[in-house]
């Protein structure tokens, strides 16, 4: 049930911020300061969600097959990889190490 | 050619090439949109979503970072707080393509509605993007923006459904490298936007307020302060 919460309260929230760019008055959000900060924010908030799902486990740091296989998608991007192929390159290179006895 | 494909030519406007290569450009994003659709799907499940709730985020929530960021916090451990924070702030975004866009649909009523529920990175791209190709025809970026939005909707879905009923029977997410492909989502989806210095500092400085809090911070939070670091950093103009 709390999930289901979650779930929609989130999917509302989304919606309503879409439909703010339709319906606001031309004018705050043009303002450039707000602008960049919808754009930084973004940036942060996936970085940050990059290193809690590499090393995070529970509320500790662990180093494991997921730092060897965000290594690899980094490379995969490198080359200019679409993203499917970045994302089946790290769950395989993860999978591969773990089948081996590691991480 | 053959008679029937030219009536369907005619039918569609494919027989005009800009209009056939808006269509070209707006399924391949569709596809390609698809594509990770399953990934979606299939961490969800991982992350202790049903495969139902799977399926309303992809309906009804419908832009991947921010299901993909709903489904890591809650994987995580994080509060429901959290979860729809950081869900919500990655969706900020759409209501500057909401602006963007509103000008050049100029749509109204229900078709506002719809238009703003299909407000996505892909669609307000392929769109947009006509406007520069073909500045003096806007319903070519009109065509790109709705196709595109079409195809990436009924793919994405479709997607999200099977990668939600894979993951459902393939057991431990770890053993197939789950956890890691929900990491390398995040930074295939931060890649493009790593172009100039400033974000990359922002990028960077946030991906180390968001590790220092980890062991120190319940599930969720290091995400949430490291939106402090994005507001600082586009406070001040370059």
């Amino acid at each position: 049930m709390r999930l289901w919460i979650t779930v929609l309260a989130a999917s509302g929230l989304c919606y309503l911020f879409k439909l703010t760019g339709y319906l606001a008055p031309q004018g705050w959000l043009e303002r450039p300061r707000v602008a960049r900060i919808a754009a930084m924010l973004t940036v942060s908030l996936l970085s940050a969600l990059v290193v809690v799902q590499t090393f995070g486990r529970g509320r500790g740091l662990v180093v494991d097959a997921r730092v060897v296989a965000l290594g690899a998608a980094t490379v995969a991007l490198l080359l200019r990889a679409p993203f499917i192929v970045v994302v089946l390159v790290a769950a395989v290179t993860a999978a591969a190490i773990r089948a081996a006895g590691w991480g | 050619m053959s008679p029937g494909r030219s009536g369907w030519a005619r039918l569609s406007g494919l027989s005009d090439p800009a209009r056939a290569a808006v269509w070209r450009q707006a399924i391949s994003v569709g596809v390609a949109t698809g594509a990770y659709g399953v990934s979606f799907g299939a961490l969800a499940v991982a992350a202790g979503l049903s495969v139902a709730q799977a399926c309303v985020l992809s309906l009804l929530m419908f832009t991947g970072g921010s299901q993909f960021a709903l489904v890591g916090v809650v994987g995580a451990g994080g509060s429901s707080l959290a979860a729809v924070s950081t869900a919500g702030m990655l969706g900020l975004r759409n209501a500057f393509y909401g602006l963007q866009l509103s000008a050049m649909l100029r749509p109204r009523g229900a078709r506002r509605m719809v238009a703003a529920a299909v407000t996505i990175d892909e669609s307000t791209a392929v769109g947009t993007a006509q406007l520069t190709i073909s500045p003096s025809r806007p319903e070519l970026a009109r065509l790109g923006f709705w196709l595109t939005a079409a195809a990436v909707f009924v793919l994405w879905n479709l997607s999200t459904l099977a990668g939600a009923v894979i993951g459902d029977r393939l057991g431990d997410p770890r053993r197939y490298g789950l956890d890691a492909a929900a990491a390398a989502a995040f930074l295939a989806l931060v890649w493009p936007r790593l172009r100039t210095a400033r974000p990359r500092v922002v990028a960077l400085c946030a991906a180390a307020v968001a590790l220092v809090l980890v062991p120190l911070s319940p599930p969720g939070v290091p995400v949430l302060a490291a939106a402090v670091v994005g507001v600082l950093g586009g406070w001040r103009p370059e």
